[in-house]
């Protein structure tokens, strides 16, 4: 036994004897570079299999679904998309007019896996003679990308300011660069609207006209007093914890991080109270996000006043929960299903944006032209922007189109006949985005995830926010707690 | 006769290198390197966060010094054991139960194969579907809950996420379903291993079925049930699929759920902090080692034990051909 | 006479316990069956229930979005199921052949043979068991990237060829099962060592391949963490990768009918080769751990 015992003992110095052995061994450092917007030079050019694919870096297949079916030089026949169904058929690769073939390195976000993939990807990208040439990302990381070398400044690629002069304003300080340069486009733009129930509003304001509702929930004093009506007459105001949180966070007045230290910005604060009052007088039904409560919460049997929801959450995800019976169950989506065209929106008590995606175009792409056309078809085109609304629904990034939608008789049944399209048009143009850090998508999920337990009793405020640095320092581990 | 013996085993001795060289090629390569660099980081700082890299230095011990003194790998490792010791009493308890029951011949329990087919069942499935399953039933709107509301008569639905001890049961529970099947068909086969004439002797002496269990199972299956122990603390030490999904990777509440290697996969999530993250798992290897450590010695034992009986056996046999 | 009256009274209240206690295992047995199919049986709902339904909450109700569901999960080229279950097959068949043939030769290199490192190279196995995956993933990940082997199905099979659990097992089953006598009867009929190791030692060693081939077999279908370090082509990805993919599917697609059909699909390989192998493994569970 003794023997074994000392066997085992060996094995573990030759263990450890090994790791100090190519401890010395390696002696070569990797370079740290801070961010660096200077494109990255390329030490190797594409080959020619790489100049003739455009290699797409995505995570979900929003996008694909888009391109398919509205990128005109998209060769639908010989990549077997059926164009009446709008859904791709065939099991082949995707290809373009011209010839070229576009591969999607689809990679899901889970645990951060997208992109980790697209990071190692775009690191290696120099040496490499497989480009990728296109990727997407979304706002609450786009500077982590927008200000690096490893994105081109899109005037570069050849879109000009003229190109996107019809795009928000918003839409476009997400994705400059600290030189000034625009460096990613988005075809979307998501204003947050809060969505309410009418007969609701009815019974307990007295009116479900989106003027009125409007001026009872102006601000966040007058939001907090129909919370309470609510209560009284058997109501939650919101579902849960996170509903409001983006209206808070949009406007904060310091950025989340400023030389490596988190800042806690007082709006986030007063957020955390709001919900903790809200949790304790029974203002909310104690949901989060997309857990399916909070859904059932939008659905017939909900007893939920209102939403918090920008462009397509209401005209994908609120529709598809009020009805009764789901489309795929054989439901129809009309006045009668559910609560369908019982809701109608307004513009809340602050502006926000919640989602969206935007297209870059990478250092080192053996396609740039090809992007460029990608990016000016999908995101500056009046026509594709006005036919993707009125086919998904969807809202563009393009104020004249917009604007025409919005001063046209559109009505949406869902909302009960209100053109909403007027209402983000209105909302898009307040929306803020000037205090972004690449650290957002992060801070923001483990600030609502830390104070989750503050809300449900687990953790007292100084509890949460202890344990909000720690999972926040754990993520990014060059941030520091402010001392 | 003894000289021969001993060229025998150097001529074949190559052979036995041959047979296990690939095995360690394989896992030097794909295991036992990659493990060097893990090592290796635990003693820099080293971190990239997204694109960005920093450079690396070496600390010496001073990650380990951190890691203690912040202390925050005790509290990892105690709800690590917590969670498993909840799932593993009542594991260990069903399992001698039905172990008993399944091998009592008095009992004839019938439809046996078929009980043991689906007790067994749980444990193909991925950890992670059977998380995302409890997860749905255990909801505020679940079936749980309605059954909660009709008992008590309660508006509101009792939130089993939102509170430490039903977190960590329900995590405790999916580790039971998944794993006491296993378990019972160890202790199972121990007990119908035990020698049949101490059974006939207890009942000769009159014992009852509970003083059979006590007195006669128990002490011959010992060996069998520290290895369940043994290898189940070795499984609990690694759990991380099923806490990670119920959570949503965050440990819930208060980072009450938060198991030792989920603690170790924040660290590399998104910021990639391999200093901190190589001084866990080192820690991590050292505790697994030692619990190793534990099987081999509870196991040379065993072995001990049993080459004196063979030998035994064979001076036995030698005497009697001899006859 | 009073003697037998007790006796008799005596057998009375022993065939009463009995009953009792009879009873008492078939109802814990019963609700332990139904826990056990708990999994299945929510699984097998959900898998037609359509989105919207799911997530109005769970009921013990079928819903009729099965064939949709079916359909959404069958006809997505992005996520190409029958791509993703020949991959896992390829993956998870090779693993268990590798793992268990190799786990064999190594065990019987250390069982029969003697030689200077065998307690050596015995404890350094036991030593690694208990190594958590975690410990060398991003290593090994950097080292298949720098190698050029990501995008690859070899470094999620090739690996499996060192299994230190499955050696474990076949080691101890050789200690119950494999007489040394065998081997040395081999030999003095000339036989050489491999031919004696694949021709007449691996039947015996049959049923222990069988339980931990079929263990591996199950443990690599359901691996993610190392297949989604590797392989991001749509052509190569495993079914908990895919499984994944739709669980992350952005708010156009997200589709926990289809989540749910796509476990459903995934296990179904699984739970027959489990219902068809059942015996073998329940009889073989206990083999490596028990010495008869």
């Amino acid at each position: 036994m003794t023997k074994l015992k000392r066997v085992l003992a060996g094995t573990m110095c030759l263990t450890m004897a090994g790791s100090m052995l190519t401890a010395c061994g390696d002696s070569s450092s990797s370079s740290g570079s801070a961010a660096d917007v200077a494109p990255v030079e390329q030490k190797k050019e594409g080959s020619e299999d790489s100049k003739n694919t455009i290699k797409i870096y995505v995570w979900n297949q929003e996008f694909q679904g888009l391109f398919r079916r509205y990128y005109p030089e998209y060769d639908a026949e010989k990549s077997g998309y059926d164009t009446t169904k709008n859904e791709k058929t065939g099991t082949g690769d995707d290809f373009l007019k011209d010839g070229k073939k576009v591969v999607w390195v689809v990679n899901e976000n889970q645990g951060n896996n997208y992109q980790d993939k697209l990071d190692d990807a775009l690191k290696k990208q120099a040496d490499s003679d497989d480009k990728v040439d296109m990727f997407l990302i979304e706002a609450d990381y786009a500077l982590k990308y927008v200000n690096s070398g490893y994105t081109q400044p899109l005037k570069d690629i050849g879109i000009t300011d003229d190109d996107t002069k019809e795009m928000y304003q918003y839409t476009k300080d997400v994705a400059t660069a600290t030189d000034g340069t625009l460096r990613a486009v988005s075809w979307q733009a998501t204003p947050g609207l809060f969505a309410y129930r009418r007969d609701i509003a009815k019974e307990v304001l007295g009116t479900d006209d989106p003027a009125k509702v409007q001026e009872a929930l102006a601000d966040w004093d007058k939001f907090n007093d129909v919370a309470k009506k609510m209560k009284d007459k058997g109501y939650f105001m919101l579902s849960g914890y996170d509903d409001s949180y983006r209206t808070f966070s949009n406007n904060m007045s310091k950025p989340w991080v400023e030389n490596d230290t988190i800042q806690v910005d007082d709006m986030l604060m007063k957020w955390v109270d709001q919900t903790k009052d809200f949790t304790d007088n029974g203002y909310n039904n104690k949901t989060s996000l997309w857990d399916d409560t909070w859904s059932a919460d939008q659905g017939p049997s909900g007893k939920v006043f209102g939403f918090f929801y920008s462009t397509w959450g209401i005209n994908f995800t609120l529709k598809g929960n009020s009805l009764e019976k789901s489309v795929d169950d054989g439901g129809k989506e009309e006045v009668g299903n559910g609560i369908y065209g019982q809701y109608a929106v307004c513009e809340g008590p602050a502006a926000y944006f919640w989602g969206g995606t935007w297209l870059c175009c990478a250092t080192g792409s053996d396609n740039t032209d090809t992007v460029a056309d990608i990016m000016k078809k999908m995101t500056c085109d009046g026509d594709i922007a006005t036919n993707i609304t009125k086919d998904t629904q969807d809202y563009t990034n393009n104020k004249s189109a917009m604007d025409a939608i919005a001063s046209s008789d559109y009505a949406s049944d869902f909302l009960g006949g209100q053109n909403h399209i007027a209402l983000f048009a209105a909302a898009a143009p307040n929306i803020k985005m000037d205090k972004t850090t690449s650290y957002d998508q992060g801070l923001n999920e483990k600030f609502q995830a830390a104070f989750k337990d503050y809300f449900n009793g687990n953790a007292t405020k100084d509890e949460a926010l202890e344990n909000f640095y720690k999972a926040a320092i754990e993520l990014y581990p060059n941030l520091k707690k402010p001392s | 006769m003894a000289s021969s013996n001993k060229h025998k085993s150097i001529s074949y001795a190559k052979w036995g290198y041959i047979f296990i060289l690939p095995f360690f090629i394989a896992y030097g390569l794909f295991q036992l390197w990659p493990m060097f660099q893990t090592i290796r980081d635990s003693f820099y700082s080293k971190m990239t966060v997204g694109l960005i890299e920093y450079p690396e230095e070496f600390v010496g011990f001073d990650n380990y010094v951190d890691l203690f003194k912040e202390g925050e790998i005790f509290t990892y490792f105690g709800n690590t054991f917590i969670i498993w010791i909840i799932g593993f009493i009542p594991q260990i308890f069903i399992s001698l139960l039905l172990a008993a029951w399944f091998t009592d011949l008095r009992l004839k329990i019938k439809a046996q194969g078929f009980f043991k087919v689906v007790i067994y069942l749980p444990n193909i499935l991925m950890a992670a579907a059977v998380s995302m399953l409890f997860f749905a039933i255990f909801s505020d709107i679940g079936p749980i809950n309605d059954v909660y509301k009709s008992i008590t008569g309660s508006e509101s639905p009792y939130q089993f996420f939102a509170h430490i001890t039903s977190t960590r049961v329900i995590i405790a529970i999916i580790n039971f379903i998944m794993w006491y099947g296993n378990t019972t068909i160890l202790l199972m086969a121990a007990i119908m291993g035990v020698d049949p004439s101490l059974y006939e002797a207890s009942e000769i002496d009159g014992a009852t079925p509970s003083q059979t269990f006590w007195q006669i199972t128990i002490p011959s299956i010992r060996p069998i049930l520290i290895y369940v122990l043994v290898t189940s603390l070795i499984g609990g030490v690694q759990m991380y699929d099923i806490p990670q999904i119920i959570t949503n990777g965050e440990g819930s509440p208060t980072r009450s759920s938060m198991t030792v290697v989920m603690y170790l996969n924040r660290q590399i999530s998104v910021g990639k902090n391999y200093g901190k993250a190589g001084t866990i798992s080192v820690v991590l290897f050292i505790v697994a080692a030692v619990l190793s450590l534990a099987v081999a010695a509870f196991n040379s034992k065993d072995q001990l034990a049993e080459r004196k009986a063979a030998k035994l056996k064979k001076k036995k046999m030698k005497g009697a051909l001899k006859i | 006479m009073s003697a037998s009256t007790t006796d008799h009274v005596g057998e009375h209240t022993n065939k009463t316990k009995l009953l009792v206690r009879r009873i008492v295992a078939y109802v814990v047995l019963v609700l332990l069956t139904i826990i056990s199919l708990l999994p299945f049986i929510i699984m097998i709902i959900n898998a037609t229930r359509s989105h919207p339904d799911i997530q109005k909450g769970f009921k013990f109700v079928l819903g009729s979005s099965f064939g949709s569901n079916f359909k959404h999960v069958f006809n997505n080229t992005d996520i190409p199921l029958l791509y993703g279950l020949r991959n896992s097959l390829i993956v998870a068949g090779c693993c268990a052949l590798l793992s268990t043939y190799f786990s064999a030769l190594t065990a019987y290199g250390i069982h029969v043979y003697d030689f200077k490192l065998k307690k050596f190279a015995f404890a350094f196995i036991l030593v690694i068991m208990m190594v958590p995956a975690q410990v060398s993933a991003l290593g090994f990940y950097r080292f298949m990237d720098s190698v050029g082997l990501t995008n690859n199905l070899i470094p999620l099979i090739v690996p499996s060829i060192a299994a230190p659990a499955t050696f474990f097992f076949m080691k101890q089953y050789m200690d119950s099962s494999l007489p040394l006598e065998i081997v040395e009867a081999a030999r003095i009929d000339g036989c050489g060592e491999f031919r004696t190791f694949n021709s007449i030692v691996m039947p015996i060693l049959k049923p222990a391949m069988a339980v931990q081939g079929i263990f591996t077999f199950v443990a690599n279908w359901n691996n993610y963490f190392i297949p989604s370090l590797i392989i991001d082509q749509k052509e190569l990805k495993t079914l908990p990768i895919m499984v994944a993919q739709l669980r992350s599917a952005d708010f156009l697609k997200f589709d926990l009918g289809q989540v749910y059909m796509m476990i459903f699909v995934a296990i179904i390989p699984v739970v027959v080769v489990y219902l068809a192998l059942s015996k073998f493994i329940i009889r073989g569970v206990a083999l490596g751990s028990v010495k008869g």
